[in-house]
Formats: C-alpha cells, structure tokens, sequence
C-alpha cells in the first residue's frame, strides 16, 4: 500500500532513537578529548630520536649526527650540528653525537625517508598527533631533547617494528662480534706487534651500562633492551657483512 | 477585544509549585493566572496607554515564548535527528567563563545552550549585500518573511482564555498570512541580482503555490462541518467526551484523519521542511533563494522557516487534535495553555522524526504529489465532510454505516490512487547495475 515503506521507515528510525540510548554498540561517535580511538600500529606521523637509556636521553641517542637523514629530508626540515668533541655511545665507542637536532614539523610530511636511510636505526616515526601550538617556531620546531624518546616507547607504539629492528641489531652485533673475535684471534695467532684493541671494552663509563664482553650471551631478547649493544665494535677493515658496509665512518 | 499570553515561565513556574492543588474548575487560578498578571501590569498604567500596553504586552510575550521555543527547537532537532542517525548531536556547549567571576561552573549542559552560541555566531558575522543587489528589496525581504510568519501566531488560541487577537475570519487570515510569506521567499530571490537565486526562488515558490492548495483544501471540511471561520470556535466544537473518554477531536473522525494527514504533508512542504526542502537542499544546492544571504539575515529566514512550521503546527493542533482541550476529563487540572504546548512539541516532534527518516524528494515528483494526489484526495475529503454534515441526525445503528461510508470514501480512493500512481514507478530494474 502507498506509504507503508514511509511507515516501515519511520519504525527504523524511532528503533534507532531508543537503541541509541540503551545500546552503545550502535554509536559510532567518539568523543574525542575524552575518548580516543587506538591508532593503528603502522600509524605514523612525526619522527622522534631513540636514546637506549631513558634516564640519560642525551647521552645515549643513537644518532650520530651522519647528517643522511638531513640531507634526504625532501622538505629540508631537519637541520643537524655535528658536535666538536667525542662522547661514548651506548656501546661505550667514542663517537660524536648531534649537538643540534630540529625537526620542523610544521614542514615535515611525514614521508619516513629519514627513517629509511637511517644507518643506525636513530630516527624512527612517532604517533603524537595532538602538537597544536600557538608560536609557529618555538611550539612546532622541535629539538634535540623533544624529540629524544626512548627505545622503550618505540616497543610500546610500534611493537612489531621495533622487535624486528631489535633483532637484526642483536643479530648484526652478534655477527660484529664474532667476527671481531675472529679478527683478534687472527691478529693474535699472528702474533703481531700492535695487538688489536678490542673497542667494545674501552670506555664503559655509562651508568648500567652491560659490559662489552657479555654481550654475546645476549641473543635476540628483545626485552632487555638489545640495543645497548649495538654493533659497534667494527673492526678496522670491514669485511662484507652488511652493517659495516652500511656504517659510514663518522670523522675518520 | 484581544487577550493575550504571558510569559510561559512564569506560568509553568507557577505550574510546578501547585499543579496537584489546582482545582479542576475551567476556570482555575492557573487557568486565569497569565491573563490576571498582564491585566494587572496594564493597570499599573493611566489609562490612555492601557490599550498600547495590551497589545504590547501580547506581542512580547509571543515574541518571548516562541523564540525561546524557537531556539529550543534548533537544538531538538539537532539532538533527535541525530540520535534518530545513532549519533550525539551537540552535547559541547556549556557556559562561558566570565572573567567577573572567581570559579567557572564547567557542565556542559548537555549542548543546551548551542542556540545562544550560534545566535552569537549569526549576529556577529559579517552581513554580505552583493553589489548589484537592489539594496532595499534585499534588507525588507528577510523582515518581511519573520514579520509575517510571526502574524499567523495571532489568531491561535494557546489556551481556553488566552487568544492574542480573536478574529472572526480567524482561518483566512492565517493563510493570508501565511501566504505572504512566498512574496518575500521571491523578494529574496529578485533582490539577489543573481540568476541561481532568482530560478531557486521560483522553484521554491512553484513548491509553496502547489502545496497551498491541499493545505487550504484539507482545512475546508472543518469549516464545512463547524461553519466557522474562528479558531475559537472550531476548538470548542471539539470538547466532549463520547463515553467519558473518547475525546471528540477532528482527527478521530474519517474525514479528519484523513484531513490530517493532507494537512500534515502540505505543512511540511510549506515550511519547507525533509522531505520537501528542495527550495534550500542542504546537500545539493548552496542555499536556493538565500545564496546572497548571511549573518543575522540568513538567521532571520531560518527562524522565519521555524516560525512558520510552529505556526502550522499549532494550526494543526487547533483545527485536528482539539487545541487546548484536554485529551481525558480527569486530566482537565492541566492548564489549557500547557496542552496546547504539549501537542505543539508532540506535532514538532513529528516533524523532525519525518525529517531524519525520508529521503528528499526530486521536483517532478514534488509537484505530482500534489497535484496528482493530495488535490485529489482533498476535494474527495470536502465531499466526505458534506457527507458528514448531512447524516448528522442518522439514529445509532445507522451511524457505523455513517461512519464505514466515510471511512470508505477517503480508503478506497486511497489505495487505488496509490497502486494506479506507483503502478508506473516501481519497481525500479537497473540496467547496468545487477
Ligand atoms: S618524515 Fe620526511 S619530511 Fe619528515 S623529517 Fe623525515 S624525511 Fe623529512
Ligand atoms: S641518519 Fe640517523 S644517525 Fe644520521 S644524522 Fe640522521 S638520525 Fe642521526
């Protein structure tokens, strides 16, 4: 009969009035402040700099200040200072480190080059997407300790990635290791004059840190963060494995 | 002679202090209460100015009441439509911080107070008048809709004593003014200087014509059966009770149901209300006639668009569901005036219901309702009150073959019209689309 669709219409909309008041599952809003919805886990949009030690960010960011990322950047927003002198890393290897590092993200477009041609795993993408500020160049501007994060937030926003980055760095610093093990019996079977020093147990003068030699008994457990013990005992004449190929020598 | 209302929060106040204590006279205190206190007010006054404040005091009470309804009825329907799409709808605006104050009192008020902030938002945006537009006919256009839609309150008994101007040929001039709000939907569109307001005005008022002529048919068979033209009168033509609760109103005969429902779909397209609002189709147009307008003007159509759909309403709720009358005699204790109301929300109430469930309709389609089939129907409907009239005396066996006569004479049509009109349309086969 005409009208009955008019009927069976307006009996759909009033069951969706009373549902929405009794059924949460037909509500599809959510009230943003107070809610949050959970971003998924390939979600990105900001890069951040990992440090292995939480209590001590700026002593142990993983970068290097190899200024890649700073010259890949398609929108030039990340300007990089080398530093003058030499600071340990995690590792305990003196190395220098960025004594500026600012990201514009009023700039930045979120592409991931710069964790892409990251050699050290330095640079990784964020998902902080609340940054509104009302001073352009001090509120958007981020610096060296804004954008330094832990390893362990890492594990919590991205978890996936971080477990398969913390493995091949083990891996890669396993497969370091040995070979400097290697090298130093070869240098020691040959009995040279200079004896070979074995970097990973100079400096050390990191608080907590573990010491080099016990690194090899540290296989792929993730939790522990791995990546204090990044490879970076690379002997001198880089053989062909992967990760020396990849490092360049920061100031030779 | 002309009465007026007073401001409904002093009477609901007053309601909710002693509703249960009122008596059940027709003439109770709360009954009388709105009329004593503005008789009151005006002999506050020497009597040259009586008259002046009479009036005066008619017009702002109804100037209060249904723009605070009106404002009301925004966040409503914003509320039901979206709980009726399984949203929220706004639930944000609280009050604001004033800086006098130490502490800030932070509810949100449920959103309640969104009409005061998008009043603020229209008055404080930047009114737009187009070069070319004929500057007087521009700023009149949204005057004069607001001022007529408000005219048609005049002649609506709100309550048993409360009826701002009675006025014999009460009906005609609701319509005649009502009507005149389709000269300034043009004036808005001419005024324009531009050719997608100028068309949108005329399909607007292509719509409005069409739909006058089912509105003003589907009133007549009350006319005809009342033989009258007062809203005063036709609403007591309605009091009584068959049985002690049946109550006698328009809508629960044949004629008037089917009157009703006539009525009811040539207000929405009047008021330019879902699923008849292609004169300014959100989605589709910009704005129709009221592309030139902004700020407070574009704020004034609006409210016009309200005033007039409360207005129709209330005409509905007079004419069909017995005005200010009480649906059963033990609830009479009730303020006429607050029934009145009630029914009012309830129409409104409809409206916005229909509004969050049909689909818009497309012109053609618009105007072959109309005149294919609510025409139609309500010239069959007039026959029927005629009918009606005449077997007023039948004795009571014969009044259920009075009353199954009428029923017939609107069903039968009804359901054939149907199956002849949609027997052309539906159903629908895709041809490219499985
Ligand atoms: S995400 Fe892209 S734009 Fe942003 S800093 Fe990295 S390379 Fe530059
Ligand atoms: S590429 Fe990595 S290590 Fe090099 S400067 Fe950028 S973040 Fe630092």
């Amino acid at each position: 009969m005409l009208g009955s669709g008019i009927i069976n219409g307006l009996i759909v909309t009033a069951k969706n009035f009373v549902g929405s008041y009794h059924d949460p599952k037909r509500m599809v809003t959510v009230e943003y402040p107070e809610q949050k919805t959970v971003l998924p886990e390939n979600y990105r949009n900001f890069p951040f700099l990992i440090t292995e030690n939480a209590t001590d960010p700026m002593g142990t960011l993983r970068c290097v200040a190899c200024q890649i990322c700073e010259k890949e950047c398609p929108p030039q927003c990340i300007i990089i200072e080398k530093s003058k002198d030499k600071k340990p890393d995690a590792n305990g290897k003196m190395q220098i480190y960025p004594a500026i590092f600012g990201i514009d993200t009023s700039v930045c477009m979120s592409c991931q080059i710069c964790v892409e041609v990251c050699p050290f795993d330095a640079i990784k993408m964020d998902k902080v997407f609340e940054i509104a500020a009302t001073n352009r160049f001090e509120g958007l501007f981020l610096t060296r300790e804004q954008l330094a994060k832990p390893n362990s937030y890492y594990h919590e926003i991205h978890p996936v990635e971080a477990a398969e980055v913390d493995e091949r760095l083990t891996a890669e610093r396993k497969a370091a290791e040995e070979k400097a093990k290697a090298a130093a019996a070869a240098k020691a079977a040959a009995a040279a004059a200079k004896p070979a020093v074995p970097v990973t147990v100079a400096g050390g003068s990191l608080p907590g840190d573990r010491p080099g030699q016990m690194l090899g008994l540290q296989s792929a457990n993730n939790s522990a963060d791995p990546g204090l013990s990044r490879a970076s005992a690379t002997p001198p004449g880089p053989g062909s494995a992967p990760p020396a190929t990849k490092t360049p020598t920061p100031e030779a | 002679m002309s009465l007026s209302t007073l401001s409904s929060q002093l009477s609901t106040a007053a309601t909710a202090s002693s509703a249960a204590a009122a008596a059940a006279s027709p003439d109770s205190f709360l009954e009388r209460a709105p009329l004593e206190l503005r008789d009151w007010a005006v002999n506050l006054l020497p009597t040259p100015v009586q008259w002046l404040a009479h009036h005066l005091i008619t017009i702002v009470c109804i100037l209060a009441v249904f723009g605070l309804f009106f404002a009301f009825t925004t966040i409503a329907e914003r509320k039901l439509l979206a709980r009726l799409q399984n949203r929220l709808g706004p639930n944000r605006s609280g009050l604001p911080k004033l800086s006098i104050l130490p502490w800030h009192f932070k509810h949100t008020l449920f959103g309640l107070s969104q009409p005061f902030a998008d009043a603020i938002k229209a008055i404080t945006k930047e009114d737009i008048v187009p070069a070319a537009a004929d500057k007087l006919l521009h700023f009149l256009a949204p005057v004069i809709v607001v001022a007529f839609s408000l005219m048609t309150f005049a002649v609506l008994p709100f309550g048993r004593n409360i009826i701002p101007v009675e006025l014999d040929a009460a009906l005609l001039y609701f319509f005649a003014a009502g009507a005149a709000t389709e000269l300034a939907i043009f004036m808005a569109g001419w005024s324009s200087r531009n050719k997608y307001s100028l068309l949108a005005a005329m399909r607007a008022l292509a719509q409005l014509i069409s739909y006058e002529l089912p509105l003003i048919l589907s009133v007549v068979p009350i006319v005809l059966v009342t033989s009258t033209l007062s809203t005063k009168a036709i609403v007591l033509a309605q009091s009584g009770w068959t049985f002690g609760f049946l109550p006698h109103w328009f809508v629960f005969t044949p004629w008037g149901f089917a009157g009703f429902i006539i009525f009811l779909i040539a207000a929405l397209a009047e008021s330019n209300r879902s699923p008849f609002d292609l004169p300014e189709a959100e989605s589709e147009l910009v704005a129709g006639h009221l592309t030139e307008y902004s700020g407070f003007k574009y704020a004034l159509f609006f409210m016009a668009e309200y005033f007039g759909l409360t207005a129709l309403s209330g005409l509905g709720v007079t004419l069909f569901l017995g005005g200010w009358q009480a649906p059963l005699p033990f609830l009479e204790f009730i303020p006429s005036y607050l029934w009145f109301m009630g029914k009012l929300i309830c129409m409104i109430v409809f409206f916005i219901w229909v509004r969050g469930t049909l689909l818009r309709l497309r012109i053609d389609q618009l105007t072959r309702l109309a005149w294919q089939f609510l025409v139609p129907l309500a010239l069959l409907n007039i026959a029927n009150a005629a009918f009606w009239v005449l077997t007023t005396q039948w004795s009571l066996p014969l009044q259920f073959v009075r009353w199954g006569v009428s029923a017939a004479i609107v069903v039968i049509p009804f359901i054939m019209m149907g199956r002849a009109l949609s027997a052309s349309y539906a159903p629908r086969s895709y041809r490219y689309a499985p």
